[in-house]
């Protein structure tokens, strides 16, 4: 067997090598272009037309009638965006409710993992089960288990009020606050597990020397932890920023009528008006707000997926 | 010697923390043993919302659809997700690898609105252009939970690829192998645990996504998220607080046996010879 296989030529050889290469490239890339690339140019070509009571409701961009290519593009939804006052405030809801719910996440997640990273080996893979588990359970209960607790029949109004803190119930669900700690709870998981890996692997003979050369430990953090871990933050932050600012669930389910998110929006402009083409634009202008974000995780994810070792 | 151990500080935060990541949990579990409706009042023990559950049709198809949609997504994900982690650590040199490693990074944190809505405008599309889908149900979900499983799979398989030794590789290929077999015999059992952790990553993810599934659904399938959400959306359901039970008593068991393993892969490495 093995003495057929050397005595096929080398050009065989290499020529089997490269078809496999082809292969194992080409399979995922046409896929990924097809079903992730593809759809955004249709976005982008949707958010150009107008919206019309047909299906698909909306004009088609291309027209072929008596030998004429006739091509109709249509700024509205864009000027529309811009003009109504709703959606501007969607979107600054939005990257502020993501920004606030994103620092929060960073000030406990971090002393979190630095005590798991610093925690005794068989530790650190029990506290890292326990920090993913509840990320494997359903996301959409763990949104729902806080309507249970917020609300003004909830737990937590119920504990207040025997503890005699408070007479009535606070309005707590159907909030900014439930929606703030809806996404921190949600989203923590994410913010811890990147900050860990980048502690763990911590070069421990820098803080040796710092504390050699008389270093005292909040110096050393300052000094030494915080700067390498840099990376690990900037990932954490990222894979929790990106997201909340589309989120749908957890506005819908935790916030109130004045909570403006653009992921509850787009899902009303869609579903409710069907209105696919303010939808679209909707969608294309917030990825043009996210595409600074997404290229520094993007960049970050590449180097941490290539590097070797 | 610097004394490696956390600050007192770091340390509560972490048994804090845990504490705010489960309690609501643990709510649920008890609230799902109550009497009563209501969440304030504690009325009793009983199982009858497990019964209720468990007569309720709609969540029951619900179930075997979602569970259906998630093993072929997470099984297609794998085969996906791991042709893009060989591509991303072995083919340094291929041209479009950079497009591909972006295109396959991007779903990671990409909003779901979008990516629900632009599938769903190509499904649209191509059922104009080329005929197919005509209904949209269990192949679109497929089609779009296969896609953005890849890229998480990816990011598991290729932290492992890059500890795999090259050269047991190099010796099979020396030896006469060709790539296809040095694949099965070699590389393949280093790489299995990471897959089926990519496996089990891809199934979870599939069977918890709602908004995606919301949009390139058509009114044949209605997946579990579905139905939960168009429950939860009314208010505080004892019979999702029973559901909810059991999927935490499910991913619980699974991740007691993950630790066993890993525990034991531990110790048995550790081990002197």
């Amino acid at each position: 067997m093995t003495k057929k296989l050397l005595a096929t030529p080398l050009a065989e050889r290499v020529r089997a090598v490269v078809f496999h290469r082809r292969v194992v490239f080409g399979v995922p890339f046409a896929w990924l272009l097809l079903f992730f690339l593809l759809p955004f140019a249709l976005v982008l070509k949707i958010s150009l037309t107008s919206a019309v009571m047909a299906i698909p409701p909306y004009e088609p961009v291309f027209r072929w009638v008596d030998n004429t290519l006739s091509v109709v593009v249509n700024f509205g939804n864009y000027l529309f965006l811009a003009s109504d006052s709703l959606y501007i405030a969607a979107y600054w809801g939005s990257v502020k409710t993501a920004f606030l719910a994103t620092l929060f996440c960073l000030l406990i997640g971090y002393p979190m993992a630095y005590a798991m990273a610093r925690a005794p080996k068989h530790w650190q893979l029990v506290f890292l089960l326990m920090v993913m588990l509840p990320s494997w359970t359903s996301f959409l209960i763990r949104v729902y288990a806080w309507m249970g607790i917020l609300g003004n029949q909830g737990l937590l109004n119920s504990f207040l009020m025997w503890l005699g803190l408070i007479d009535s119930p606070l309005k707590m669900l159907n909030t900014n606050f439930a929606v703030i700690l809806g996404i921190v709870y949600a989203y923590l998981p994410f913010m811890i597990l990147p900050i860990y890996t980048n502690l763990v692997k911590l070069d421990v003979r820098l803080l040796e020397a710092a504390s050699d050369l008389g270093c005292r430990s909040l110096t050393t953090f300052w000094a030494i932890t915080l700067p390498l871990s840099k990376a690990g933050i900037l990932a954490g932050s990222m894979l929790v920023f990106i997201p909340a600012v589309g989120e749908f669930v957890i506005p819908e389910l935790l916030g109130g009528p004045d909570t403006l998110m653009i992921g509850k929006v787009l899902w009303e402009e869609f579903f409710n008006n069907r209105d696919w083409p303010v939808a679209s634009a909707l969608a294309i202008v917030m990825l043009a707000l996210l595409l600074i974000p997404i290229v520094l995780f993007h960049r970050f994810q590449a180097r941490e997926m290539e590097k070797n070792g | 010697m610097v004394k490696l151990k956390a600050p007192g500080f770091s340390k509560s935060m972490l048994a804090l923390g845990m504490l705010f990541l489960y309690l609501p949990m643990v709510v649920l579990i008890v609230y799902s043993f109550n009497t009563s409706r209501l969440v304030s009042v504690w009325a009793g023990f009983s199982t009858k919302w497990y019964g209720a559950l468990f007569a309720n049709e709609q969540i029951l198809s619900a179930v075997w659809m979602s569970l259906r949609i998630a093993f072929y997504s997470a099984s297609m994900a794998v085969c996906l997700g791991t042709l893009c982690a060989f591509v991303i650590t072995r083919f340094k040199k291929m041209r479009g690898r950079t497009l591909l490693s972006s295109m396959i990074t991007a779903p990671l944190v990409m909003p779901e609105v979008i990516t629900g809505l632009s599938l769903l405008l190509l499904f649209v599309q191509m059922a104009q252009l080329i005929g197919w889908p005509v209904d949209r149900g269990m192949a679109t979900i497929w089609i779009a939970h296969t896609t953005f499983c890849s890229a998480y799979v990816a990011v598991v398989v290729s932290a492992r690829l890059r500890e795999v030794d090259l050269s047991i590789e190099e010796a099979a290929m020396d030896l006469g192998c060709t790539p296809l077999k040095t694949f099965f015999v070699i590389t393949l059992p280093v790489i299995a645990p990471a897959l089926v952790s990519g496996w089990l990553l891809a199934f979870t993810l599939s069977l918890d996504d709602l908004v995606i599934a919301s949009f390139v659904s058509g009114p044949g399938a209605t997946t579990l998220p579905m139905v939960v959400f168009s429950s939860v959306r009314m208010g505080v359901s004892p019979e999702i607080n029973a559901l909810a039970t059991l999927i935490i008593a499910a991913v619980s068991v699974i991740a007691f046996i993950a630790w066993f393993w890993m525990r034991r892969a531990e110790k048995r490495r550790l081990r002197p010879r």
